[in-house]
């Protein structure tokens, strides 16, 4: 699996992201600078967690438009998979390929601690690794996490299946006590209409490793890598 | 021509920054604050001295960059520069 991780002005997780991919693939993935307007053939494009552009506007508001991203959402669009952490997510939902909006956590604070989440589906690229219901444990970091969507695109989400991970307690259940941030219906993470483009805001690659405290994330990137070859 | 642009949060989309500015006044005293709404402002010079051209460019800009429609709603003042 060839992967390239997209590194914008401000991007902090880009590394921890790398490390992940070369640890289950065996493959240095390509880095990206944003302003590139050429992309490597790549199997799969992961947009890092951090503070693009210093969240200037809004999260992920000026990375969405840099010239790699027009590569980036063509690519996605051409069904090449894309997987988009924590400001990586702010990044293809203002970009337009995942829908909805990252807001403000309801808490004001950042937050910055592992969360549970429970895994949706077991039928993508990539969850295959994990159970159907899993309960997983990622880290959180960042003060605009609270995902928001209109009730009706929410409730059409859920009916196409679109939801990849919810916050929940130790027994799986989905509950507001469960839900750090006030994102709408718990929702952690979200995949385009086929299931190739994911947005979460969790970091699996900050538990991906025993060192780390914990390994739950790295079966995302082996996943993928069983996926793509 | 130069747009005084305002980026405001929907009505019924959650603003705690608000609630929070809401809660620091009347800590304050300040008895009558009821709700607040935080937003943005924004002031840009446009090289385009046609109101109509220079409204159709300035929306342009609002829809694609300044204002995430989704949650926001964005309106503006025209004024020669």
């Amino acid at each position: 699996m060839k992967a390239s991780v997209i590194v914008f002005p401000g991007s902090n997780c880009d590394r921890d992201a790398a490390v992940a991919l070369e640890a289950a693939s065996g493959l240095a993935p390509s880095m990206v600078w944003h302003g590139d307007s050429e992309l490597p053939a790549s199997d799969l494009i992961v947009l890092p967690g951090g503070f693009s552009y210093g969240d200037y506007l809004r999260s992920g508001a000026m990375a969405a438009h840099s010239p790699v991203m027009r590569e980036v959402v063509a690519r996605a669009r051409g069904g090449t998979p894309v997987l988009g952490i924590c400001n990586g997510f702010q990044v293809l939902t203002e970009a337009g390929l995942l829908p909805g909006v990252l807001m403000r956590n309801a808490t004001l604070k950042f937050i910055c601690r592992d969360v549970l989440l429970r895994v949706e589906r077991n039928d993508t690229g990539f969850t295959r690794r994990y159970a159907q219901g899993e309960v997983v444990r990622f880290a959180l970091a960042n003060k605009d996490g609270g995902y928001f969507a209109e009730e009706a695109t929410l409730d059409r989400l859920e009916g196409e299946g679109r939801i990849a991970f919810r916050y929940c307690d130790e027994t799986g259940e989905i509950s507001a006590a469960a839900n750090p941030n006030g994102s709408r219906r718990n929702i952690a993470g979200l995949y385009n209409e086929n299931g190739t483009v994911l947005g979460l805001m969790p970091h699996p690659e900050r538990l991906a490793d025993p060192a780390l405290g914990g390994t739950d994330g790295a079966k995302m990137f082996l996943s993928l890598v069983e996926t793509l070859h | 021509m130069k747009a005084r642009i305002t980026i405001t949060l929907k009505p019924g989309v959650l603003d705690p920054q608000g609630k929070a500015i809401a809660g620091a006044l009347h800590a304050l005293g300040f008895d009558s604050v009821g709700d607040v709404r935080q937003g943005k402002y924004i002031e840009i010079e446009v090289a385009e001295s046609d109101p109509s051209r220079a409204r159709a460019e300035i929306e342009r800009i609002c829809e694609q960059l300044l204002a995430n429609t989704i949650i926001e709603n964005y309106a503006y003042e025209l004024e020669a520069a």
